[in-house]
């Protein structure tokens, strides 16, 4: 199964009927793909609308947070971009799930900046990650090779210690006070291989193999 | 509403040095019109307070694309180039602004808020050289409103007495925009004799003029 897919499917378990759920951009939106039938979610897009649909390609009143034409679903609303971050900041949102570059052992996050290189802007994510009420983070474990799970973010944050759960295509890892909890890896990895990828401490316990791995 | 105007009543207001703000969220919902009359009018050194960075060739990421903007004040530049080029190259200041933070910042002003506390960006960046305060054990950053000169807004379908409302997710920041700035000018895509009042989410007084679009593209 392809990292991405494999992310997707268990970030999709943790989604619960009646959620509110907004979306990040990249392996966030495949999240969406992998709801079974009885996960009433309702998705929240900051730009303004809650009951957000699947991609639709010549619409244009329409789209998600990322520009893309979408549709509405049945009982969708609009609203403006203080009232959409109200529910956002308020609490209002039961998850939020977003792409990062880095995380640590707090619970922080760096994701919208690379000084030098790289500079998008954090559009959304500030106050995403401040106000929805769990925050998972969804990325590959490592790029080229090197952790992204860190002691301590060397990017510019994006938010301190507000960081729930992390799944990557090796593991899920729950953020608690005490540390980073290691709940599931996936069976084609060993502990030791997540250990070596990984900067920060883990905290193993109970490890169980991921959830939503059968094909 | 003072009325309907067309692009030549548009142009004397237009001037170097001022604070527009743009709606749109990347370019949904932005005023192609009334941007491209921005361009047309020659004007420069403008500050610009949008969402985003626009596109090259969609939303306010023209104008500044064209090297006429000396301040942008947005939370996202990504899906601008000519943005990031400018910014480098030191003859363009960006302000990156997290996007609730920014909503927040313009409602203030139009409602009349000398600030708002919010959590977001403490601890990071965002929070350099701003005030911060505790407020039952709570830490909260302090924002300061923004104001603007002028309000461009998109999306909108108006009706003759100047109320509007607004097309799909176009709403974003034009609402707040339109009671931000001292002079508010909507582009709509259709007059109706009169909106549904409870549909109407721009009241007639807060809209200053209105350009009916469809005379400009791109």
């Amino acid at each position: 199964m392809d990292e991405k897919v494999i992310i997707a499917k268990r970030i999709a378990l943790e989604l619960k009927n009646g959620d509110l759920v907004n979306l990040g951009i990249g392996i966030p939106t495949m999240v969406a793909n992998y709801l079974s039938e009885d996960q009433a979610v309702v998705f929240q897009s900051e730009n303004g609308i809650i009951g957000l649909g699947p991609l639709c390609e010549d619409e244009e009143e329409i789209v998600n947070a990322g520009a893309m034409g979408a549709s509405r679903v049945p009982g969708g609303s609009f609203f403006d971009s203080a009232t959409s971050f109200a529910i956002i900041r308020g609490g209002h949102v039961d998850v939020t799930v977003l792409g990062a570059l880095e995380v640590d052992a707090e619970g922080s996050l760096a994701s919208w900046i690379i000084p030098g290189k790289k500079v998008p802007g954090m559009g959304g994510a500030m106050d995403l990650v401040v106000g929805a009420k769990k925050v998972i983070i969804a990325m590959t474990h490592t790029a080229k090779g090197m952790p992204k799970i860190l002691k301590k973010c060397s990017l510019p944050l994006t938010a301190y210690h507000q960081v729930n759960m992390i799944v990557t295509e090796m593991a899920v890892i729950e953020v608690k006070e005490d540390g980073l909890h290691l709940l599931e890896i996936n069976p084609e990895y060993t502990i030791d291989q997540v250990i070596e990828s990984t900067e920060a401490p883990l905290i193993i316990e109970n490890v169980i193999p991921m959830k939503g791995m059968e094909v | 509403m003072r009325g309907f105007i067309q692009e030549e009543q548009i142009i004397p207001f237009l001037k170097d040095g001022l604070t527009l703000m743009v709606g749109g969220f990347l370019a949904n919902g932005s005023p192609e019109e009334l941007i491209s009359i921005v361009i047309e009018s020659n004007v420069k050194d403008l500050t610009i307070v949008c969402n985003d960075g626009g596109f090259v060739v969609k939303g306010c990421g023209r104008v500044i694309a064209l090297g006429r903007v000396k301040k942008l004040i947005a939370s996202h530049i990504g899906t601008n180039p000519e943005v990031g080029r400018l910014m480098n190259e030191g003859s363009l200041e960006v302000e990156l602004v997290p996007q609730g933070t920014l909503a927040e910042r313009i409602r203030a002003h139009g409602a009349g808020l000398g600030g708002i506390l919010t959590p977001t960006g403490l601890k990071t960046v965002v929070d350099k050289g701003k005030q911060i305060i505790t407020l039952n054990g709570i830490e909260y950053l302090l924002e300061e409103p923004i104001k603007a000169d002028i309000a461009l807004l998109g999306g909108a379908i108006g009706d003759e007495f100047g109320n509007l409302r607004y097309r799909g997710t176009m709403r974003n920041f034009n609402p707040i925009m339109a009671m931000a700035a001292d002079l508010t000018i909507a582009e709509v895509s259709k007059v109706e004799k009169e909106l549904d009042p409870e549909m109407v989410i721009t009241p007639h007084p807060l809209v200053d003029y209105i350009l009916v679009g469809g005379h400009h593209h791109g």
